[in-house]
């Protein structure tokens, strides 16, 4: 399979990739990290950049070419290529584009899918002796609709304890530069998400997106409040012989 | 001149300031905001339970959204059915191209009747064109009879909400607005009224009374308009709408072009979507139908006031046009996260929530700061679209709005934001500038990424810190990671190149 890390985890959170590496090599994967990947440019459609967007389309395209499977630890990432890379092919009025990004999208999961559908696993043999709760990030439940696959994984990790996070449905507010043009909003949001995840009496609050675990990271980490954040992959990567460093910087 | 009704502030919406500066405003409101999240919670409550009791929910979602699609492509047709049947029927149909224009219809049919108020059933097309205030410019005073429209005009305040509309304000708020402001506009609330929602409503209606029996002329909106028959709906909940619809002589409907529906059976559709869509119910408790003029059954003079303001612009947009299928039902706002936090105000517009962000920059464009702010008034969570019964794709729409806005805004302003997304543009489309860019962020501790960066161009700079703590970039991207461990002698794996 090969790795599309996506840009924010490559530059800001490289021990999520480490660690997908990591539980994949476990399970019997041969990773390729297609050395030519940029970033799926939701970034700029979201922000109304068209043009821009379908130039990270067009490099997407071309890095993912040859791969067979393409995996990545983002919902939000990989509900952009499945929603919006077609859009954006068609828009441009670039048919070859969208018959190119069509095979691509075909071939593209988010880790969660990878492992239960195509390895056919739930339990990945990993041990995480904490008490966390997950947070169903909104593109990963409403654009890439991985369902409840996160929660499976993390279920059969030995050791752990998950508990439910009230509210758990509601945005955490980050959505990318909302949280830059909207910063009062988000951040009223992304407190009362901290508030729920605190409330919810776990050690860890659990996402596949490390997007809006920086936003709800950064907030927990200005108030103090009692919580960290993790990414799903760092868990299933963690095992009895090899635990989870948690020295990775929140 | 004195006024005659209740004045309000603020009076016209337009050149208010910018959604991050009005949410910024409302967030402080802490009552409010605590009104908002017990009011939105409940109702939210109320819907999923009575949409999961639907087996076929998606079906009759489907179908309300391809019923709507039809009709909007042929829009023309239907509506020109409608006049001629509604014509037959005895009714006189006014066609209005903006507000000013439906206002003036409105001022003249009352006037010919002779009369100098109204009665009102709670209309959003007619708080969209302001009939109230263009009303008592008239010297014609407007009674609103919907509970929370009538808390909202005695309160000298504006709706906050589309079904809702004083869902900002708690039962001892309105207790208080009744107390102080009924005697001034009729029969006073009694002196021992408490905060109990039996009492309450048992003041707004004694107080409300004896304008339905004194009125001559009553105006409404209506939620469906039937060309096939030339039937008007309206669908409430406390029974106000049937006394206007019913007892003055004259009725004016002002309705929004895309009421209309093809025919009567297509309404089957829609009045299950809507009542369990809106208020959590299984049906409403009125819905009143009624077709033309009938001697002296009900209304003798029925007029209709059929209102474009800004519609053919959104009809145009062969992708925009979809908010045209909205039925007003509110479970958007509901379920919104960015609505519960800053409450209706904020949106700069009778239409708030995400039905407002994608509805309002189409009907008065852009070029407003606060329609401009509108589209990006969203963290794209897409919970609305999930609840929408008429599957309008509010996320994709608020991107294609914002496209435009940037469109439009490209050889002016914007300037920084162009700045950092030509060259982020140029970077990601380029994996040897994105390695570059990141061998740069990273020895310098900052990321090019506007949103997560710490130095980002524009006014957005502190944005993300001011509440936030942001992690230093690491010290190693995954990719030079990856490459040396490639690189590295003994490992089997391929270098990927
Ligand atoms: S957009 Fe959809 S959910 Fe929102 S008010 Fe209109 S019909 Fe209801």
């Amino acid at each position: 399979m090969s790795l599309f890390i996506t840009c924010i985890n490559d530059t800001m959170f490289p021990h999520t990739g480490r660690a997908v590496v990591s539980v994949l090599e476990r399970l019997g994967c041969e990773v390729t990290v297609p050395a030519n990947q940029t970033c799926c440019g939701q970034m700029f459609t979201n922000s109304g950049w068209f043009g821009e967007g379908v130039k990270s389309v067009r490099a997407f395209v071309r890095a993912f070419a040859d791969a067979e499977v393409i995996v990545g630890p983002s919902g939000s990432c990989v509900g952009s290529v499945r929603h919006q890379h077609p859009m954006l092919a068609d828009d441009a009025g670039d048919a070859g584009l969208r018959h190119e990004v069509d095979q691509i999208v075909a071939r593209t999961r988010e880790l969660s899918e990878f492992i239960v559908d195509d390895l056919g696993l739930v339990d990945v043999g990993a041990h995480f002796p904490h008490t966390v709760t997950f947070h169903p990030t909104c593109h990963s439940v409403r654009v890439a609709k991985v369902g409840d696959r996160p929660q499976q994984l993390l279920r059969a990790v030995d050791g752990i304890t998950v508990v439910d996070l009230p509210h758990a449905e509601e945005c955490c507010g980050f959505g990318g530069t909302f949280s830059v043009k909207n910063p009062d909003v988000s951040a009223a949001m992304g407190t009362d998400k901290v508030a729920h995840a605190v409330a919810s009496g776990a050690e860890y609050v659990v996402a596949g997106d490390n997007s809006c675990l920086l936003h709800i990271g950064g907030l927990a980490h200005r108030t103090k409040a009692p919580i960290r954040t993790i990414h799903l992959a760092e868990i299933l990567a963690s095992t009895q012989d090899a635990p989870f460093m948690a020295g990775a910087a929140r | 001149m004195t006024r005659r009704t209740p004045d309000v502030a603020p009076v016209t919406w337009l050149g208010m300031p910018a959604f991050p500066a009005n949410a910024k405003v409302q967030l402080a409101n802490d009552r409010q905001r605590a009104n908002l999240t017990h009011a939105t919670r409940t109702i939210r409550a109320k819907r999923a339970a009575v949409v999961s009791e639907v087996d076929d929910w998606e079906q009759l979602r489907l179908a309300g959204a391809a019923i709507k699609d039809r009709t909007l492509r042929h829009l023309d047709t239907y509506l020109v059915e409608f006049e001629k049947k509604l014509k037959a029927a005895g009714a006189t149909v006014h066609w209005a191209r903006d507000a000013a224009e439906a206002n003036q219809v409105v001022i003249d049919v009352t006037r010919a009747a002779g009369a100098d108020e109204v009665v009102k059933v709670k209309s959003m097309a007619t708080q969209e064109i302001e009939l109230n205030e263009a009303l008592e410019e008239a010297g014609i005073a407007a009674w609103e009879t919907d509970l929370a429209e009538l808390i909202v005009q005695l309160g000298h305040d504006s709706p906050s909400h589309i079904l809702v509309p004083a869902i900002h304000r708690n039962r001892s708020e309105i207790r208080e607005i009744f107390l102080t402001e009924m005697g001034r506009y009729g029969r006073a609330a009694p002196d021992d009224l408490t905060d109990d929602p039996g009492r309450l409503a048992e003041a707004a209606r004694i107080h409300l009374r004896e304008k339905f029996l004194r009125a001559k002329v009553a105006v409404s909106g209506a939620n469906f308009a039937v060309a096939e028959t030339g039937t008007l709906v309206v669908v409430e909940s406390e029974g106000n709408g049937r006394m206007c619809l019913t007892l003055p002589e004259t009725l004016i409907t002002v309705v929004g072009i895309e009421k209309v529906l093809p025919t009567f059976a297509d309404l089957e559709v829609f009045l299950k979507l809507l009542p369990r869509s809106s208020t959590g119910e299984r049906m409403n408790p009125y819905t009143t139908m009624w077709t033309g003029a009938h001697g002296l059954d009900g209304p003798r003079d029925v007029h209709v006031v059929l209102v474009d303001n800004g519609r053919t612009n959104a009809l145009a947009d062969q992708f925009g046009r979809q908010v045209l299928r909205c039925i007003r039902c509110s479970a958007c706002l509901n379920i919104c996260p960015v609505y519960e936090r800053v409450g209706g105000h904020a949106y700069g517009s009778v239409y708030p929530g995400p039905i407002g962000a994608v509805l309002t920059p189409q009907l008065r464009g852009h070029t407003e700061a606060i329609d401009a702010s509108l589209p990006f008034a969203s963290s794209l969570c897409g919970a609305c679209f999930d609840v929408c019964p008429v599957r309008i794709e509010i996320p994709d729409l608020l991107v294609h709005l914002r496209r435009q806005v940037v469109d439009e805004h490209k050889r002016g302003g914007l300037g920084l934001e162009r700045l950092a997304m030509g060259v982020l543009g140029e970077v990601m489309g380029n994996p040897h500038s994105l390695r570059a860019a990141q061998i740069a962020s990273t020895l310098a501790g900052k990321l090019p990424i506007p949103g997560i960066g710490r130095k980002l161009p524009g006014p957005g700079a502190s944005a993300w810190t001011t509440s936030r703590d942001l992690p230093m970039p690491a010290a190693e991207t995954f990719t030079q990671w990856w490459r040396k461990r490639s690189d590295a002698p003994g490992t089997d794996e391929e270098p990927d190149r």
